[in-house]
């Protein structure tokens, strides 16, 4: 914990997001976004936390997030995604999505594309919940049950797949239809010309609470993770649907962001409503005992579920192991106690960036995965 | 404001809002045109700086921290850390303030850069003054080292002294630098002897024939005793050493040692305590606090706190006989030196228009145990009006109202009823917000307010023929009668459309379908539909008619339910017992005849009735064939 600092920013934080690096440079990322809510005036930002040209600069301060430039927003920043290295997606609770091009010669945001009623109601605006991009198509989804396909080049939606009256899931669930967004995307590949989506992309059940968050293990498609209104952690076996292979109790309240570090995929980092942030490792490749491991560690309750359907593990799918009562998950808490509500969170290598409502970002450059 | 101009001579009307006031125009008599704009009158502009919304997020952290510090240690042992959590607060001021300065120096509007100097000086009064509050109340330092503090306390508010001696220093000759003489009076004002030195060591080389008096005044500088706390010397100890100091300076004086230069000569009555000679030097001290400190350095160091007063007040006096009145800065310092917490938290209450300071200083002031329960006429102490007050203003932010319901949960007495009013005044413009507010009040078992809230987002729901979303605030708002409501809707859509919405969310109501008895009846009938679907008829049929004789099923479903059983009734296979078959014509028995009532649907078109009547006898004929079949099957032996 000594590595991270606050920087306060006078608005309230509900995404932050890395501008991607490119993966063969191995840089370490330098520069994100974030977006506002709740302000009269909401705003897009870049910040960056590069070496600045201030030498002398004490080592607490080094990397201390400076500003770069910031664009109005209107209305709250629901979601927010990188396109590319330079352009951005956000959704808005105005029902808009937005794409912004950062330029970093001149240090300015600009509007691309604007589609304003990406999602409304027939009286009303609806606010567009989550976004997925796949370059150039950007799929959202919205408060009004709708999912839209945008290309980033096109002025108009490519194809609106709305009002699923099958597979209807309520609004509280709406992050939720990521997870089939993402399933959409596989299957456009085989389906170009059809616009169907595939009925069975598994049908989750026994979820009594509504979900908000989802991710999907970089390597082992089929391994999701799954944050929700009551803070417990799921982990999904898609092949076998049902129900999950493990609950976790993480947070004891809502759950905003779950993400699988991008090339480490045994670390998973979870921020939620009750102003924490934890780093939860398996523990399988790793043969440093917990106490050389800094942090405050706690051990977790899990629920196993369900045994893997085979009986041999594979090696790699540690977050399949239904009973971590053997000790191979570890929980790290990665911020000071009694901070606000943390609303997003993003990790690219050793960085980890996360926004809370204290009005605060908090950059750690050092984190042990 | 508000353009004064345009509204001179009209008549203007206005209501109150959350912290502001609208004001409009009107017109007492019927004639004339009126303008149609609405003015919004702010009562605190503060909390909409974006600069100073740092310092609010960051002091309500250090708040927070402090509220949760253990009470079952003695207060000695807390001491410090209350000492630290003043300095962490005076740092926020302080960070505030610099960024402050920074921007009204680089702002290129005028009127802007007027108004960010202002903050900057009401920052500055703000952590002078708490700077005190920490040195007299917090710390209570004993005396001895109550001049210690007092010192480091006019050194960190008189920056320009630092200012001055690096001009002087980067000039090309130093010691005949104009400014030279004021730099080293005022280092010695503030008791850096050591830097006093220093300068005067650049013109003792100057001027090698005044070099011994140079050195004389070298010599007493470096011999002033000043109190180390942490040392082995007693306080007695150290006003017997002082005072022989103070006699050798004397003798000094006296022998007129330092006649031939006459600013040595001025420094010497300055050490001497010699008050006509620091009254000359007020240019150079600034602020009668300034003389007092000064004043006590060189008159009587070992000044114990209760003593502090009567120096304060005649000190001020002697600065500021050519002013008439104190400003309110002067007096609520003054009240400070004579320990009057009450006192100065009631003018600076007056004196600033946001209640930050005042709030948080009481707070941590109770904190320390040091405010004797002063009740309020109605009824809470100080700490929670300040508090209250506070956080009020802060949930009229658009913004900043998160912040505030940690105040009020620290207010034990009131803290829950304001905080009850206020959340359900937040706008609630998505969902997430929503999920936010409800979560503050689940946790804090305001059910009447989750409910209000969850009737608000369902309702909104509703407008926007979101079923399903409206359904699922309802279940979490646990309101019964809404359900119902909204279980009606589903089912009057399905009667018109054939199908249901929100599937998902039926099937997965789990123990919340016992909410009300429409919600149950919903959750059952999908489930049959389910069943049916599943083609496990017979669960399905059984269930159709527990469905209609535990009396679950709305009367005027029933007829929807009973043709939902005749394709059961017409496979092959008999799906309904003899029993079963009985049930179902007793209740087509009963629909039939409450349908045949005279009073009921006489407008039917011809059509419609031709309609029903064809449906029951298509039921009557399915139900006798099947009970046919039914008794036969019973009946048959199997061999």
């Amino acid at each position: 914990m000594e590595n991270i600092n606050a920087k306060y920013v006078s608005q309230k934080i509900s995404k932050t997001r890395w501008c991607p690096v490119s993966y063969s440079s191995l840089q370490q990322p330098e520069v994100f976004a974030t977006g506002s809510w709740d302000n009269e005036d909401n705003k897009v930002s870049i910040w960056s936390i590069g070496n600045h040209n201030n030498s002398g600069l004490e080592d607490g301060f080094e990397g201390d997030p400076q500003i770069l430039c910031e664009h109005k927003h209107g209305g709250d920043v629901l979601d927010l995604q990188f396109l590319d290295q330079e352009r951005m997606v956000s959704a808005s609770s105005t029902g808009a999505v937005t794409i912004f091009r950062y330029h970093p010669n001149t240090h300015t945001i600009s509007v691309l594309q604007h589609w304003a009623r990406a999602h409304s109601y027939p009286c009303d605006n609806a606010p567009c919940t989550a976004l997925v991009c796949s370059s150039p198509e950007i799929v959202t989804v919205g408060e009004d049950g709708r999912i839209v396909v945008f290309r980033a080049d096109q002025e108009g939606a490519v194809r609106v797949i709305g009002e699923m009256r099958t597979r209807m899931l309520p609004p509280h669930k709406e992050s939720s239809l990521k997870l089939s967004v993402v399933f959409v995307r596989e299957c456009r590949q085989q389906h170009n010309s059809r616009g169907d989506l595939p009925k069975d992309h598994g049908g989750f059940d026994g979820d009594r609470a509504p979900l908000h968050c989802v991710d999907r293990h970089p390597n082992q498609q089929h391994i999701v993770a799954t944050g929700g209104q009551d803070g417990m952690l799921c982990v999904w076996d898609v092949r076998q649907g049902g129900t999950p292979i493990s609950l976790m109790e993480a947070h004891s309240a809502e759950m905003w962001e779950v993400r699988f570090h991008p090339t480490n995929p045994d670390h998973l980092f979870t921020c939620s409503e009750d102003g924490s942030l934890l780093h939860w490792e398996t523990a399988s490749h790793s043969e440093m005992p917990s106490f050389l491991q800094g942090g405050r560690n706690s051990s977790v309750i899990s629920h196993g579920a369900l045994t893997p359907a085979g009986g041999n593990r594979p090696l790699s799918s540690a977050w399949l192991c239904g009973d971590s009562g053997k000790g191979c998950l570890e929980t790290t808490h990665m911020l000071p106690s009694q901070t606000m509500s943390v609303n997003s969170l993003d990790i690219i290598g050793q960085c980890l960036v996360c926004g809370t409502d204290g009005e605060a970002i908090f950059v750690n450059r050092h984190v042990p995965v | 404001m508000i353009l004064s101009t345009e509204l001179r001579g009209k008549h203007m009307g206005f209501a109150w809002g959350q912290g502001n006031i609208f004001v409009y125009e009107t017109l007492f008599k019927a004639t004339g045109s009126g303008s149609p704009f609405i003015h919004e009158v702010r009562k605190d502009e503060d909390i909409y700086s974006p600069i100073l919304r740092k310092l609010f997020n960051e002091s309500h952290h250090i708040f927070v921290g402090l509220q949760t510090i253990r009470e079952d240690l003695p207060s000695k042992n807390k001491k410090p850390q209350f000492v630290s959590i003043s300095k962490n607060y005076r740092s926020v001021i302080r960070a505030c303030m610099e960024e402050l300065q920074q921007v009204a120096v680089s702002t290129k509007n005028a009127e802007m850069s007027v108004q960010y100097g202002n903050q900057v000086s009401i920052l500055l009064a703000i952590e002078l003054i708490w700077n005190l509050c920490e040195v007299l109340f917090i710390d209570a330092a004993p005396a001895g080292s109550l001049l210690l503090h007092l010192l480091d306390w006019v050194r960190l508010h008189k920056a320009d002294v630092d200012e001055k001696a690096r001009d002087v220093l980067q000039s090309d000759s130093p010691a005949e630098h104009r400014d030279y003489w004021d730099v080293v009076v005022s280092y010695v004002l503030q008791g850096r002897l050591d830097e006093a030195r220093q300068m005067l060591g650049k013109k003792a080389t100057l001027t090698p024939a005044a070099n011994n008096i140079f050195k004389m005044m070298d010599n007493l500088l470096s011999k002033m005793p000043f109190y180390n706390p942490g040392g082995t010397q007693t306080l007695t100890e150290f006003d017997v050493k002082w005072r022989h100091w103070h006699e050798e300076v004397d003798r000094c004086l006296q022998d007129n040692s330092f006649a031939s230069n006459q600013h040595l000569e001025v420094l010497c009555k300055i050490l001497l305590g010699d008050e006509d000679t620091l009254l000359e030097h007020k240019d150079l001290l600034g602020t009668w606090y300034h003389f007092l400190v000064s004043r006590l350095l060189f008159c009587h160091p070992t000044v114990k706190p209760t003593e502090l007063h009567y120096y304060a007040q005649s000190c001020m006096t002697m600065f500021l006989d050519s002013r008439s009145a104190p400003e309110p800065l002067d007096s609520i310092l003054l009240a400070a030196f004579e320990f009057d917490i009450h006192q100065v938290i009631k003018d600076c209450s007056i004196a600033l228009n946001n209640w930050w300071f005042v709030a948080h200083l009481t707070d941590l002031l109770d904190h320390c145990k040091l405010l004797q329960s002063h009740n309020l006429h109605f009824g809470s102490n100080l700490r929670e009006f300040l508090l209250l007050e506070y956080a009020s203003g802060l949930f009229t932010h658009h913004s900043l109202w998160q912040l505030a319901v940690d105040y009020f949960d620290h207010c034990l007495e009131f803290g829950r009823v304001y905080l009850e009013l206020q959340i359900e005044r937040v706008p609630l413009d998505t969902e997430r917000k929503a999920l936010k507010v409800l979560r503050i009040c689940e946790q804090r078992q305001m059910s009447e307010q989750v409910r209000s809230i969850c009737k608000i987002m369902a309702m909104r729901a509703l407008r926007n023929n979101r079923l399903g979303s409206a359904l699922s605030w309802s279940i979490r708002a646990k309101d019964a009668a809404f359900a119902t409501l909204i279980s009606e809707r589903f089912l009057q859509d399905y009667c018109a459309k054939g199908t249901f919405s929100d599937l998902d969310l039926i099937d997965n109501l789990g123990p919340a379908m016992l909410l009300s008895d429409r919600l149950t009846f919903l959750g059952k009938y999908r489930e049959f539909h389910k069943l049916y679907g599943e083609k496990r008829f017979k669960e399905a049929a059984k269930l159709l008619l527990s469905l209609m004789t535990a009396k679950i099923a709305p009367r005027s479903f029933w007829m929807t339910l009973l043709t939902d059983a005749l394709p059961l009734l017409e496979q092959k296979e008999v799906i309904f017992s003899a029993d079963q078959t009985y049930e179902l014509m007793f209740c087509l028995e009963e629909l039939t005849s409450s349908l045949n009532t005279p009073s009921s649907d006489s407008d039917k078109s011809m059509q419609e009735e031709d309609v029903e009547l064809t449906k029951v006898e298509l039921l009557r004929l399915a139900l006798s064939r099947n009970l046919a079949m039914a008794i036969v099957k019973e009946g048959t032996v199997e061999t």
